[in-house]
């Protein structure tokens, strides 16, 4: 088989960044959130396996967007 | 979880009713609150709490009328024989339906304890007449117990992942309470549907457990034969050992598996007490003959009572283990039909006639069922709907309706000291003399029809508090729709004008928002009857408000047809006397003439400008690549086309005139420029000719020349390929590269074609004023008519079908020149040769089946898109979410920009800073 790929390294793989306690903190404030309303991604996702993120956690995803050029996206880490 | 039954939700209802208003307390409805007490212990429970929530007293004490009861949770589960029993008024025993006197049979199907359907008679439970007896269940005692067919699933579960001895789950018991957190967990975190697929996981592992972890015996594999025999290893299972399995199971093992006990007990997923729904919900109809014809389900009951009793017979005489077996099968397909008539191993029970019986489930389920249509479908009255066609007079938010419709379609007024002489008038003429009136209402809700004979007698009892309903009169708010629905233009508030004649009629230029055309469309108008539903209908939906597309931030509605050629024409050539000036703009409705020059001859650009607010700039291009220049009101530079006037993302001049005037003022003057087109062209005439398309000699010299160098240039490739050298195209092969060569010359000499046309073409012409103009029709198809047809295309390649190795018989095998391969070298105006005429047949057919099919199955993608995404909205900080909150977006369309109030979806700081 051939060698393993990392998928960070790929284009059509946006940015993914665990976000910080603080910041964490303002984003549950800004969206008002209880639990749920989060997408959700897999702790062992290709995209964020090596960030080495734990269940709680929110990462922070900055994509290329046709209308407003860079946008973002959070999701919330869930284990398997 | 369980499938809910129907009847459960009428105990629920009536249990509580008698709670809260104790005087209103039906006989009936005590029996069923009784049952309730006693036999579900949990639902008591659920009323209980509503009663304690403070919430629910404070907001009735804020509401000014009365509320009576409001719904706080509802229970789905399944009924207990005992619970059906309780509720039950009578014990159905005999199939009989009538005596000879035909008066209901005590103990048979259409007993009057389950309600009645014959005016006169009373229901001997509640001892209402008809109409006012809701009903009531009666029951049949199950000679032996059968499967809910329903339940067959979760029956076959719940037996494979509980033990066949002590039926308890078979998970170890040190396990158990960590299953049960798991659960609670996913459940917290997820969501119930969650918890539901993480049950449904365990069951298939728990499946294959081989001991039981409890008392250690052995567990057999238990296989369906479908549709409801239960087979353990070769044993048949009947439905009795499979109730005494399922009475095993405790509550707490139920719970882990998604039922609760209080309302949903695993054993009585076998039943062996039956409800007999009342005769109100299966009334029979009496046929002109006076013969009495039941409704399927009282057929299908029959069945099941005969057979129930025939099942007892035997079993107390002592027959044959396989005459029971037998009649108990039957008895279990009686009751499985009565169910669901559509089970799929079963064939369905048919009338004498032949066609299947309508049951339960039919009656819910499907497009026709109690749900979709019947509850979600919404009808209404106060409608009209008929075949529509155009007239430009009328203007943009207004609706051409017949004055036969208007008669029939009423407004209610209510009648008050100011209007009382007003509203008298329309009672005075009556339902059959146009302004008049056909109903009114009393104070107390009795409707009166006015008549001839009643007129009087209505006119002396009128006073403040009746209410009037009036005819539809010109100026009243509607509501007009065609469908599909696809967006919210689907349905706009119109002004209603009341016209002869039998059509509804709407300006062409409405046509747009609605996808509408006049070919035998029709359309519908509903209209609103309450002073709320009328101001929400006239402040967000009328005409002017959905001008900006909030799909491209762009007008959809704008000039076409003749509206842009009409000003094409009189802003490009034509020059008139004053007068004639003046009475054109007096057929647009124009009454100041004052910004018309006063000289002998006026230009039509003179005469358009009148038409723009004086203090109008504007500054565009034109479809022909000129300037166009408005100063102060004044067209100075350029002619009108599509690209000012047009709609559906064109009309630039409609916009900045939107931008800076508003909805309201912008779709006056759109209206005022599309009649000055119209009126232009009835004026001067406006005729397509087959000269048109006439082209000069050298014109066509030139085509043939071009489509000569194409054709042999071709050849040249064919032989170049034939010959071995053409060369590939990367990832292609030589005979892919040859085809996309040749398709790719083809379509340029049809270019150059057109080129040619538009250069010789003559510009004073109607025909190439309006491809010039883009009201309608190309420089394409104009020299498709005069020049060349050009290539036929089918699925995108040259055409290759027909017989093996060439399209037609007349070509050599293999012939890949472009007359062989469909290339239609002729315009239509010199026409085709019998071969292109038959290729071009081919793609024109084609092309036909494709869209014929391509419509309903984009329609279908449309709705499920819709579907899946019509209760996601905007909140407050501005990200998209669900139902349940849950964030599909961060920030609307990622960029926060409200489309309808954007320009072309972007918002240019730049200019609103220069126009402040």
């Amino acid at each position: 088989m051939a060698q393993k790929i990392d998928v960070t390294k790929h284009v059509l793989v946006p940015a993914h960044t665990v976000v910080s306690e603080k910041e964490k903190k303002k984003i549950i404030e800004k969206y008002n959130l209880k639990g749920i309303e989060l997408p959700r991604i897999f702790k062992d996702d290709p995209a964020v396996a090596h960030l080495k993120a734990k269940p709680g956690d929110i990462i922070k995803i900055t994509r290329k967007s046709s209308t407003a050029g860079e946008s973002v996206f959070y999701r919330r880490v869930t284990s398997a | 979880m369980a499938k809910k039954k129907k009847e459960e939700e009428k105990v629920e209802e009536a249990e509580k009713t008698p709670e809260e208003f104790p005087v209103e307390t039906e006989p009936a409805e005590d029996i069923a609150e009784e049952s309730a007490d006693t036999e579900a212990p949990g639902e008591d429970a659920v009323a209980e709490e509503k009663e304690r929530k403070p919430m629910t007293r404070e907001r009735i004490e804020a509401i000014q009328h009365p509320v009576f009861k409001q719904v706080e949770s509802i229970v789905f589960g399944i009924l207990s024989p005992k619970m059906i029993k309780k509720m039950a008024s009578a014990k159905i025993v005999t199939p009989e339906l009538y005596d000879k006197e035909g008066y209901p049979v005590d103990g048979g199907l259409m007993d009057v304890r389950l309600g009645v359907i014959d005016p006169g008679l009373r229901c001997k439970t509640c001892g209402c007449k008809l109409k006012e007896c809701i009903g009531h269940f009666g029951y049949i005692e199950l000679a032996r117990p059968v499967f809910h067919i329903k339940f067959i699933p979760i029956i076959h579960n719940l037996l494979r992942c509980t033990c066949r001895d002590c039926g308890r789950l078979l998970i170890p018991k040190n396990k158990m309470s960590s299953f049960k957190k798991h659960l609670d967990e996913v459940e917290a975190t997820e969501g119930y549907e969650a918890r539901q697929e993480e049950i449904k996981k365990s069951i298939a592992k728990l499946k294959t457990v081989k001991k039981c972890p409890h008392c250690r015996a052995n567990q057999q594999k238990i296989a369906i034969d479908k549709p409801s025999t239960f087979f353990e290893g070769d044993k048949k299972l009947s439905p009795i050992e499979i109730r005494s399995r399922l009475e095993k199971v405790p509550d707490d093992d139920a719970v882990l598996y998604g039922l609760n006990p209080a309302f949903a007990r695993p054993e009585w997923m076998v039943v062996t007490v039956l409800a007999i729904p009342p005769v109100t919900i299966r009334p029979s109809i009496t046929l002109e003959s006076g013969e009495r014809s039941e409704d399927d389900l009282t057929h299908k009951l029959g069945d099941i009572v005969r057979i129930n009793q025939r099942l007892f017979e035997n079993i107390n005489a002592g027959a044959p283990e396989i005459i029971i077996e037998d009649l108990w099968d039957l008895l279990q397909y009686h009751v499985t039909t009565f169910l669901d008539n559509t089970v799929a191993q079963l064939p369905p029970a048919r009338h004498r006639s032949g066609q299947p019986l309508k049951t339960i489930t039919q009656r819910i389920k499907s497009k026709e069922g109690r749900i979709r249509h019947n509850l979600a479908g919404k009808r209404t009255n106060f409608c009209s709907r008929t075949v529509i066609s155009p007239d430009p007079m009328l203007g943009l938010n207004e609706v051409g309706v017949p004055a036969v419709v208007a008669r029939k379609l009423t407004v209610p007024e209510t009648v008050n000291e100011w209007n009382m002489a007003y509203l008298k008038k329309f009672v005075e003429r009556g339902p059959g003399v146009y302004p008049g009136a056909n109903y009114i209402i009393r104070p107390d809700g009795k409707r009166k029809k006015i008549t001839e004979e009643t007129k009087e007698a209505a006119l002396e009892e009128l006073q403040p508090g009746y209410v009037v309903e009036r005819h539809l009169m010109d100026g009243d708010i509607s509501i007009f729709n065609r469908q599909p629905s696809l967006h919210r233009m689907s349905m706009m508030c119109h002004k209603v004008k009341v016209l002869p004649y039998k059509t509804l009629r709407i300006n062409p230029a409405v046509c747009a928002p609605y996808n509408a055309d006049f070919d035998g469309d029709e359309m519908n108008l509903h209209i609103p009857q309450t002073e709320e539903s009328r101001a929400e209908a006239e402040i967000l939906m009328q005409v002017q408000t959905q001008l900006i597309s909030p799909r491209y931030g762009l007008s959809v509605m704008g000039c076409l047809h003749d509206g842009i050629s009409g000003n094409f024409l009189l802003t490009r050539d034509v020059e008139m006397p004053r007068e004639n000036a003046v009475a054109l703009l007096c057929h647009v409705g124009i009454e100041d003439f004052s910004r018309l020059p006063n000289k002998k001859v006026v230009t039509g650009r003179e005469i358009f400008s009148v038409l723009l607010p004086s203090d109008f700039n504007f500054r565009g291009k034109s479809r022909n690549g000129k300037d166009v220049i408005i100063e102060n009101g004044k067209l100075i530079e350029g002619v009108m086309d599509k690209t000012s006037l047009g709609g559906e993302g064109a009309g630039f001049l409609l916009r900045s005139l939107h931008k800076k005037y508003g909805p309201a003022r912008t779709v006056d003057i759109l209206h005022n420029i599309l009649k000055l087109g119209i009126e232009t062209l009835l004026i001067t005439g406006f005729t397509a000719k087959l000269s048109d398309l006439d082209i000069p000699k050298e014109a066509d010299d030139l085509i043939n020349d071009t489509l000569n160098k194409a054709e042999e240039e071709a050849h040249q490739m064919i032989k170049a390929y034939e010959e071995g050298t053409l060369e590939a195209f990367p990832g292609r092969s030589v005979e892919e590269t040859l085809e996309l060569r040749i398709l790719e010359l083809l379509n340029k000499a049809r270019t150059k074609c057109m080129n040619i046309v538009k250069e010789y073409a003559d510009k004073t012409t109607n025909t190439i004023a309006m491809a010039e103009s883009g009201a309608r029709g190309s420089y394409l198809n104009i020299s498709q008519m005069s020049a060349c047809a050009g290539q036929q295309a089918l699925h995108g390649s040259r055409i290759r079908k027909g017989y093996s190795g060439r399209t037609l018989s007349c070509f050599k095998k293999g012939d890949l020149s472009p007359e062989a391969r469909g290339f239609v070298r002729h315009g239509f105006k010199h026409g085709l040769n019998p071969k292109e005429f038959f290729f071009h047949a081919i793609v024109g057919r084609d092309s036909l089946m494709d869209t014929a099919l391509r419509t309903p199955k984009s329609g279908y993608l449309y709705r499920r898109l819709a579907n899946a995404m019509q209760d996601l909205r905007v909140e407050y900080d501005r990200s998209v979410r669900d139902a349940n909150y849950r964030i599909i977006q961060f920030e609307y369309g990622e960029d926060g920009i409200d489309v309808s109030r954007s320009e072309n979806g972007k918002i240019d700081v730049q200019k609103i800073i220069d126009s402040v």
